[in-house]
């Protein structure tokens, strides 16, 4: 596999989306944030990180953090293996940028379509999955969940906020 | 105002600053929209007049203290909502800026004072201030004041103001006015406003002659000479004349040219109107962009620490080339030769990396030398007694955590000296010697530079700062709150206990400056205070890009680094040797000494089966006067490692300093020692031992 692929240099419309696989389901982050994607490496564990949180890994001289979204959504977990991938996005919480890994079971597709298709808000029971659920929209009769990358973000700010507060 | 030679320096320092003050606030006030003004915006602006002020106080200008005082309070009402945030009122402050900056300049090359420039503004602010209402009425500023009699000599984009009367032979000659001014926009921002009334009747026209006058406005970096070389070829043929401008031009005549091309801060005040909508439409780019610009500073470096770079930069390639040879043509008998080679090599990057190191580093006393000044003038003004020591003023910190440290410091001294110590009768009532001290202080612990302020004041009005958080929503009225919380309420947004505000401290920005200046270098700021005994700010930063001598320790299966500086001693334990207190917490007993011992699979949460064997290795490390163990399975080698951000991209994790990245790529925790402390419930731990120490 290419261990790394610089996808949004070349394409610089909005409305594209990468999609992964996680389990049986179809998950989809705006092509713009996505720096990269890699092979899985292993990371070095942090402590008193919640669960999803795998540790961080280098790239390229940079502490980045590595979040396992098969644990994050509360699906079942998976072995890591050759198909196990990396996706490197850019969230933002506020003015802070963040680069995040997100481990998928494999990529899937760049599709393109129009925003405003999304039926956004759905009442998705999981609130774990609520929460980062940008929209759903049905491409070739799949479903694909379009995820907002930024809130898995904001959600350390405010832990850090938090933090402040209480210090 | 004439300038020792000996504050030279540190009066450098504050021109630079001031100037990224004046910045700040000219880029701020372009972007603020009329009417809906953004609150973040505001402050901003208000931050930068507010240090601006301050700077200028501590060096006594006091002209410059005074004149940004007004444009302080302006600032303040708008924030406050009590003042709408109109064209006039901007453009106010903008031709204020300016003034400032003139000001500034003025000052800097031993210049006269401005006062043709700013005397009026002074009025027209002191005619806003007292007009209760919007103050809507003041004229805006369409007549150069002062124009030509104060060119500040700076080098960046002036303001030209060119009036081109030709006869009315310029035509027949083959001159073309358009293409003049053509030319005339190649050199910067030109708006053109055409003078018609010369022109005769219809009747009387002779279409071969020119009967227009042009006064044109070109805002550019270009010189006088410059705007003579386009008008050469029609010199002779017609009156020229060129003045530089410090005002704000019409703004209606700015309507040709072509605004969004340019950026704002080529243009400081032509025509807020327009410049302010080009810059709603770029939105955050703008921001951005200006954030960008403030992060490219410059560093002044002395030239012998330059040259000693170069010299190791030239020793490098002499060994590089040597350790070629034995690539191209490899004798296992110079075997010796390359290994000699290779540790020259070795020696060479670590000196070449503390020579780099060095040239970020300056010591603290670039900073603290500006307060005795302070606090001399600051005690008269305030009628107070006050001695101030100062210690630790070598430490070396890194150039750009000094610089973003000056204003908060400046800061906490002040409201030290204003809020904190009394006045010498209170002081000698409450039994108290008459002169308070104010202490100032720095010190390297562990990974952190730790400056503190403290005073022997009267400490902190709890009640008053819980009143005034309640009537500022800050705190609901029910809460129950600890002495210490009630405290750190004082790094709140707007929050200030100053009843009357003084233009020494107590607009509430202060601590708000402070604390966010302070979050921004990723340090922490506490307050501790002890009522009638004083008050003790303790800011602690992080070395940033400081690269620390690190022992590398295995835990279980994964490598962390612990600062060799704070690391004591290490022992090979036999599992008798660690004592448990009351079931939980284990103790070591060093010598005469019960030390507490942290389990870093507990720290650190790590999974027992992650633990192929048990950690039997004692890692003694002192912080803060106390000593704790760690237990870590191995001992790896030391090295000089890089320390990385983990809060980058992540968040602050405790009982981290951050990470760095070993020779093979893999990523190393780096311990915090003093917050790993806190992290690992220690002191329930060090009670423990205290008491077994009495027992035994």
């Amino acid at each position: 596999m290419e261990s790394e692929s610089n996808i949004d240099h070349q394409l610089v419309s909005s409305g594209e989306f990468l999609t992964f696989i996680l389990g049986d389901e179809e998950y989809g982050v705006d092509i713009l944030s996505v720096q990269g994607i890699q092979g899985w490496t292993g990371t070095t564990r942090i402590p008193d990180a919640p669960p999803y949180m795998l540790g961080v890994i280098n790239l390229r001289g940079a502490i980045v953090p590595i979040i396992d979204l098969r644990v994050k959504f509360e699906l079942k977990s998976a072995e890591f293996n050759s198909t196990t991938v990396v996706i490197v996005v850019k969230a933002y919480s506020g003015e802070k940028e963040h680069i995040i890994g997100l481990v998928v079971d494999a990529v899937s597709e760049v599709y393109k379509f129009d925003v405003e298709s999304i039926q956004r808000n759905p009442e998705l029971s999981n609130e774990q999955v609520n929460d980062f659920v940008e929209g759903l929209i049905s491409i070739d009769e799949k479903m694909v969940i379009i995820l907002d990358i930024n809130k898995l973000a904001s959600e350390w700010s405010l832990d850090l906020d938090q933090q402040e507060s209480a210090a | 105002m004439a300038i020792d030679e000996d504050l030279k320096e540190i009066y450098d320092i504050f021109f630079e600053e001031s100037a990224e003050g004046l910045e700040v606030m000219e880029t701020g006030l372009l972007s603020l929209d009329f009417g809906a003004a953004d609150l973040d915006t505001i402050n901003d602006i208000f931050r930068a007049a507010h240090s601006i002020k301050g700077g200028a106080g501590t060096f006594g200008f006091m002209e410059i203290s005074s004149f940004t005082h007004g444009v302080e309070t302006i600032m303040d009402q708008m924030r406050d909502g009590k003042r709408d945030v109109t064209e006039e009122n901007v453009q106010l402050l903008l031709e204020s800026v300016d003034c400032i900056g003139t000001m500034l300049e003025c000052l800097k090359n031993d210049e006269p004072d401005n006062a043709d420039q700013r005397k009026p503004l002074e009025e027209r602010i002191k005619a806003l201030l007292s007009d209760s209402e919007s103050g809507s009425d003041n004229p805006p500023a369409a007549e150069n004041a002062g124009s030509s009699e104060s060119k500040p000599e700076k080098t960046g984009t002036k303001h030209w103001v060119i009036h081109f009367s030709p006869n009315t032979e310029l035509l027949r000659t083959g001159n073309d006015p358009v293409l003049l001014f053509q030319e005339l926009k190649t050199l910067g921002k030109l708006s053109i406003k055409a003078n018609l009334t010369n022109i005769p009747d219809f009747d009387d026209l002779d279409p071969e002659e020119l009967h227009m006058s042009w006064v044109l406005e070109l805002v550019s970096t270009c010189t006088e000479s410059d705007i003579i070389d386009v008008f050469t070829w029609v010199a002779a043929q017609s009156d020229l004349e060129i003045s530089e401008k410090d005002g704000n031009p019409d703004t209606t005549s700015a309507s040709e040219t072509d605004k969004a091309e340019k950026s704002d801060k080529s243009a400081p005040g032509a025509g807020a109107k327009s410049s302010a909508k080009s810059s709603t439409s770029a939105g955050a780019k703008d921001k951005g962009s200006a954030t960008k610009s403030r992060e490219s500073a410059s560093i002044r470096v002395a030239i012998d620490k330059v040259d000693s770079l170069l010299n190791l930069v030239g020793e490098l390639v002499i060994t590089q080339s040597m350790l070629r040879r034995f690539g191209d043509s490899y004798d296992p008998d110079s075997l010796k030769e390359l290994r000699d080679g290779l540790s020259q090599l070795e020696r060479h990057t670590r000196e070449l990396q503390e020579s780099a190191m060095q040239i970020r580093m300056l010591p603290i006393n670039s900073s603290f030398n500006r307060f005795p000044r302070l606090v001399r003038d600051l005690s008269t003004k305030l009628g107070k007694k006050i001695d101030l020591v100062v210690s630790g003023e070598h430490t070396e910190v890194d150039k750009t955590v000094l610089e973003k440290l000056n204003d908060p410091l400046v800061h906490l001294v002040r409201n030290s000296l204003d809020h904190g110590i009394e006045m010498p009768d209170t002081r000698v009532a409450n039994g108290k010697p008459e002169n308070g001290t104010l202490h100032l202080s720095a010190a390297h612990e562990g990974g952190n530079v730790i400056i503190k302020v403290e005073d022997d004041g009267a400490g902190l009005n709890r009640e008053k700062i819980l009143s005034k958080a309640i009537q500022k929503g800050i705190v609901q009225p029910n809460e129950e709150l600890s002495d210490d919380r009630i405290d750190n309420l004082i790094f709140q947004p707007g929050f200030s206990t100053a009843e009357e505000v003084s233009d020494v401290s107590g607009r509430g920005v202060g601590m708000d400056v402070v604390r966010r200046n302070i979050l921004d270098l990723g340090g922490r700021i506490r307050v501790q205070s002890n009522p009638g005994v004083g008050t003790s700010l303790r800011i602690s930063l992080p070395l940033t890009l400081a690269i620390l001598d690190g022992q590398l320790v295995r835990i279980g299966t994964e490598v962390y680094v612990i600062s060799v500086l704070s690391i004591i001693e290490s022992v090979q334990l036999t599992k008798a040797q660690i004592k448990t207190v009351s079931g939980s917490g284990d103790v070591f007993k060093m010598r005469d000494e019960y030390i507490p011992v942290v389990k870093a699979s507990d720290a650190f949460g790590i999974h027992e089966r992650d633990m192929p064997s048990p950690a039997d290795i004692l890692v003694i490390i002192e912080s803060e006067n106390t000593k704790f163990g760690i237990l870590v399975n191995e001992l790896l080698e030391q090295q000089q490692i890089v320390i990385k951000s983990i809060e980058n991209n992540y968040k602050k994790v405790p009982g981290l300093t951050g990470a760095t990245i070993l020779g093979d790529g893999r990523v190393a925790l780096i311990l915090d020692v003093a917050g790993f402390q806190q992290t690992t419930d220690r002191t329930k731990i060090a009670k423990d031992a205290a008491l077994l120490a009495e027992a035994a």
